[in-house]
């Protein structure tokens, strides 16, 4: 079947299976490899991408379930070549080792910071709970995504 | 000692990371991102039994699917010679199974299709026939006079022992436990567990016809080792292949041996004239990948009624699944285990170690270890707090009591090792000022009252890493010494290639430091190749916390080498003897008249033109090192845990986390403190959640995230880190390395600190993981004892 996803502005149209899942389509059809892959049972979240605006594990959506929608991959954070404040924030804190977790954190952080502009630790803990990292123990993930939150105040402040 | 105010190194310090400019936007290069022309896919048939006799394959179903190309068993690769390969332990280890199963999850025949879809539909297209045998899953049935010899392929071999291994004096030990005022024994099981890393294990392998060169991409924590093991089992000559190992999703061990997988994108290359691309899934890895621990100790424990602690001594019996894979120095077939004297000033100590094979994955030593240290440190700080629970003592103060002192460094411990620096009570006395001990107990104290349970855990550990002397340890004849290259450019930009690999240490970035701090450069100008065989110099690649301590000396050495024939230049230049010239940050300068100077830019650009160098001085600015490390490095610290115990559910909340790290010099400590902080969540999830249980069957209990459960944010406190700094003596920038310090040191620390917290209803001991059903029943009355399966 013919599926066609916007896949960060650009639209991706190709002759899939049904039963591809739209990890593999953002992978392997489209060609961005930044969406990683990384268990059977959605738990892990490396895989997580923005459907329609909102933070999904690609994973547990098929290709076709897109089709006609629009998908953010760790690829559209960049604009402009600017980084996004949560890539920034990342590599400030050291919010990645390995960086095989760090596409589906940072989608998920900031779906919470666009929702949340001032998150608590607490709040930021409970937002990336849905996945894991096996390198750095949470704590530099939360200070960068705070990092972030407060970069981000700081420029709107300037900018008001 | 030199304090860390005083150190002698300076230059080092906090610098954003290299590798994250790629990785934030999403352009790593992982092994399932390469992408070659004309790829094709594998996939693994897997054996659904622990132990079985296979009387037939049928494949015919899977070669007439329309997108397959091949499909391979045992018998084919028989035909070449390759149903066999060597493993790191001197074992061998079936890549495809012949004769009989021998775990679940054993790899049975391997399917070439267009795409990985299809791969996948024609495994499950093929008929085997198997005839299951009885299962040994436990290991303390492994040697019983009718247990089945699940290495029957294995020439002489009547029973399921694979070594006995003995460290320590054991009639003085007997003497010293004979004549004690206490003995105190207990029961301790480490568990099997797994390292999971995000990244599953996988390969790409590119065999070209006409070349004749194989290039392998590859999921390898080891390239050279792995090359050199690929030369030995295919017979491919070894200048014929070319490991690559990109980006690395985590290893923390698993990625140290070679897998069937690995070998059968090589085979199927081979046999289709295509690259071939083997990625497997999270259950595969989950159950067929290097494993951790399964070490069952019976510990004893002697010493006086006031608390000095006299000896120790330890029965093991090791689990090492079916093939006996284990990645160790060869002369330590129980891994560094003898160093569970731990940070004690002993009278005698004495271990056994038994292996035996089970029905169960290969592995051993993996998962952040330092080659079983974590086993040791386990029991050694298990075993103190049990004597403390017994003797009435507090924990913290019975350590203090029975430490090293700084003053008898350097210390050789009584089952031979010689530990090069450290100042323990500092560090201790620092956990318990920066955990509030006393108050922490007072608080303790109040909540027994209202009938709360909150628990303390202390623990010390001492790691012994960078393996090591060639002249101790090699893998499988390999000496574990690495090598470093470093070419200055004309322009003074630098190149520096090792043979370690990073997994998410950052390598690039505190390897260009070391190099920045010894010439001078900034470190944005200095490149640091790695992870390519044709690339770099030859080692035995990064575990057991060895990247810093041996290839981050050879880079400090081979740096400087460069400075010293940077001097050479100079004085050409300068028209001036060598000896008349000083080192000064980046620049060889005229003592007494440094005016009169060049910095390592401008000699490098001398060095590179038609500048007269004095006789048999070769231009060119780069060098070459082998680094052979004297001894190991030994990194300490002591870890404080406060958990609250829910008496209603048994749900243990890790409160906080207090760790102090002494690993001598720190390159960049911000990627220090990462390291310790994975290494800390890594504790909090083997002491609570994380168990590979098999059933009597051997049917693997935990091959999911859903079965197997990894700590998340939500189980992690925020981590509260200190620090002192004792360099090591021996290694160029009293580096000692921190990779796994962490891992080895966390678990203890949480178990003592929850069986702290259940101290009232009598639990003296309880084995990981301590989930709420296990501590709900031990508070209920029931022993936890995770033994074989669930309880
Ligand atoms: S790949 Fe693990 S949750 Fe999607
Ligand atoms: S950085 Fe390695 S898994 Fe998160």
């Amino acid at each position: 079947m013919e599926v066609t996803i916007n896949i960060n502005g650009t639209p991706e149209t190709h002759d899939v299976e049904p039963r591809l899942l739209l990890v593999h389509f953002i992978r392997e059809k489209a060609g961005l490899r930044g969406t990683h892959w990384g268990c059977d049972t959605s738990n892990c979240g490396t895989c997580v991408v923005w459907l329609d605006g909102k933070p999904v594990k690609s994973c547990t959506v098929f290709a076709a379930m897109a089709d006609g929608r629009s998908v953010r991959t760790v690829e559209g954070l960049e604009q402009g070549g600017k980084l996004d404040p949560v890539q920034e924030g990342f590599m400030e804190c050291h919010g990645l080792q390995c960086g095989f977790c760090t596409p589906g954190m940072l989608m998920t952080s900031r779906a919470l910071l666009d929702a949340n502009p001032d998150p608590t630790e607490t709040e930021i803990r409970e937002a990336i709970s849905g996945q894991l990292c096996r390198c750095t123990g949470y704590e530099n993930i939360v200070r960068s995504v705070r990092w972030a939150a407060e970069k981000e105040a700081s420029t709107e402040e300037v900018t008001a | 000692m030199t304090t860390v105010e005083e150190r002698p190194h300076t230059g080092f310090g906090r610098t954003l990371r290299k590798e994250d400019v790629r990785l934030v936007r999403g352009k790593g290069n992982y092994v399932d991102d390469v992408r070659l022309p004309g790829m094709l896919h594998g996939a693994l048939l897997r054996s659904p039994y622990a132990h079985a006799k296979i009387n037939s394959i049928d494949t015919s179903a899977a070669e007439a699917h329309p997108k397959v190309l091949a499909v391979i068993t045992g018998e084919t690769l028989k035909g070449l010679g390759l149903a066999w390969m060597p493993t790191l332990s001197y074992d061998v280890q079936a890549v495809l199974a012949t004769d009989k199963v021998r775990y679940q999850g054993q790899e049975v025949a391997f399917v070439i299709a267009e795409d990985h879809y299809s791969a996948r539909d024609a495994v499950e297209l093929i008929e085997v026939d198997y005839e299951p045998l009885p299962v040994v899953a436990d290991a303390k049935k492994a040697m019983a006079a009718d247990a089945p010899v699940i290495r029957d392929d294995k020439e002489g071999q009547t029973d399921n022992h694979i070594f006995d291994w003995e460290s320590g004096d054991q009639a003085e030990t007997d003497a010293v436990f004979a004549n004690a005022e206490v003995v105190v024994a207990e029961d301790i099981l480490y568990p099997r567990v797994h390292p999971a890393p995000l990244e599953t294990c996988g390969s790409v392998a590119d065999m070209d016809p006409v070349t004749g060169k194989l290039t392998l991409y590859t999921t390898s924590q080891a390239p050279h080792a792995h090359r050199t093991v690929y030369a030995l089992v295919a017979g491919l000559p070894e200048h014929k292949i070319r490991v690559i190992s990109p980006d690395i999703g985590g290893g923390f061990g698993n990625k140290v041996g070679i897998y069937p997988g690995y070998v059968m994108s090589i085979v199927g290359s081979i046999v289709t004239g295509k690259p071939v691309k083997w990625v497997e899934d999270r259950a595969e890895h989950l159950m067929s990948t290097a494993f951790a621990r399964d070490y069952h100790m019976r510990g004893e424990i002697a010493a006086t009624k006031d608390g000095k602690i006299l000896g120790l001594r330890v029965k093991v019996l090791a689990d090492h699944g079916a093939f006996n894979a284990t990645a160790q120095p060869t002369k330590f077939p129980a891994g560094f285990f003898h160093v569970f004297t731990g940070s004690y000033d002993l009278q005698a100590a004495h271990c056994t170690v038994t292996g035996v094979y089970t029905n169960k994955a290969p592995g051993g030593v993996a998962y952040a270890c330092s080659f079983r240290i974590t086993e040791a440190v386990y029991l050694v700080e298990r075993m103190v707090d049990v004597l403390a629970y017994e003797l009435k003592a507090d924990p913290a103060e019975l350590r203090m009591k029975n430490l090293i002192q700084p003053e008898q460094f350097p210390y050789t411990t009584k089952t031979g090792w010689e530990y090069d620096s450290g100042d323990y009570p500092k560090a201790l006395q620092l956990a318990m000022d920066m955990a509030g001990y006393d108050e922490l107990r007072k608080e303790q104290a109040e909540k027994r009252e209202r009938g709360e349970l909150m628990g303390i855990g202390v623990a010390f550990f001492t790691e012994a890493v960078g393996a090591g002397p060639r002249k101790h340890m090699d893998i499988l004849g390999l000496g574990m010494a690495d090598g470093a290259e470093l070419r200055i450019h004309p322009t003074g930009k630098a190149v520096l290639r090792i043979s370690v690999k990073t997994q998410g240490q950052g390598h690039e970035t505190t390897f260009a430091q070391i190099v920045g701090n010894e010439l001078g450069l900034p470190t944005a100008d200095i490149e640091v190749v790695h992870g390519d065989t044709d690339q770099t110099p030859f080692g035995l690649g990064t575990y057991g916390s060895r990247s810093t301590p041996v290839s981050g000396a050879a880079t400090a050495l081979v740096a400087r080498k460069i400075r010293d024939k940077a001097k050479i230049v100079a004085s050409a230049m300068l028209e001036v003897s060598p000896d008349d010239l000083e080192w000064e940050g980046n620049r060889w300068q005229v003592k007494g008249d440094p005016e009169q100077g060049k910095t390592i830019q401008e000699i490098a650009l001398a060095a590179h033109s038609s500048l007269e160098l004095p006789e048999g001085v070769e231009g060119h600015l780069d060098a070459t090192t082998v680094y052979n490390p004297p001894n190991l490095t030994y990194p300490f610290g002591a870890y404080i845990c406060v958990v609250d115990v829910d008496k209603g559910t048994g749900g243990v909340k890790v409160r906080r986390f207090i760790a102090v790290d002494d690993c001598g010099v720190r390159i960049n400590p911000m990627i220090v403190e990462g390291q310790v902080h994975g290494g800390l969540a890594d504790g909090v999830g083997m002491a609570l959640m994380q168990v590979i249980a098999f059933d009597e069957e051997g049917n693997h209990l935990g091959a999911s995230f859903m079965d197997y459960l990894l700590p998340t944010s939500l189980e992690c406190p925020s981590w509260e880190l200190g620090e002192t700094t004792t360099p090591s003596p021996h290694h160029p920038i009293g580096a000692k390395g921190v990779g796994e310090s962490a891992t080895v040191g966390s678990p203890c620390a949480v178990v003592n600190a929850v069986l702290d917290a259940i101290k009232p209803y009598g639990v003296r001991h309880a084995d990981m993981p301590l989930t709420p059903a296990a501590v709900w029943g031990a508070l209920n009355g029931r022993p936890i004892r995770t033994d074989l399966a669930i309880p």
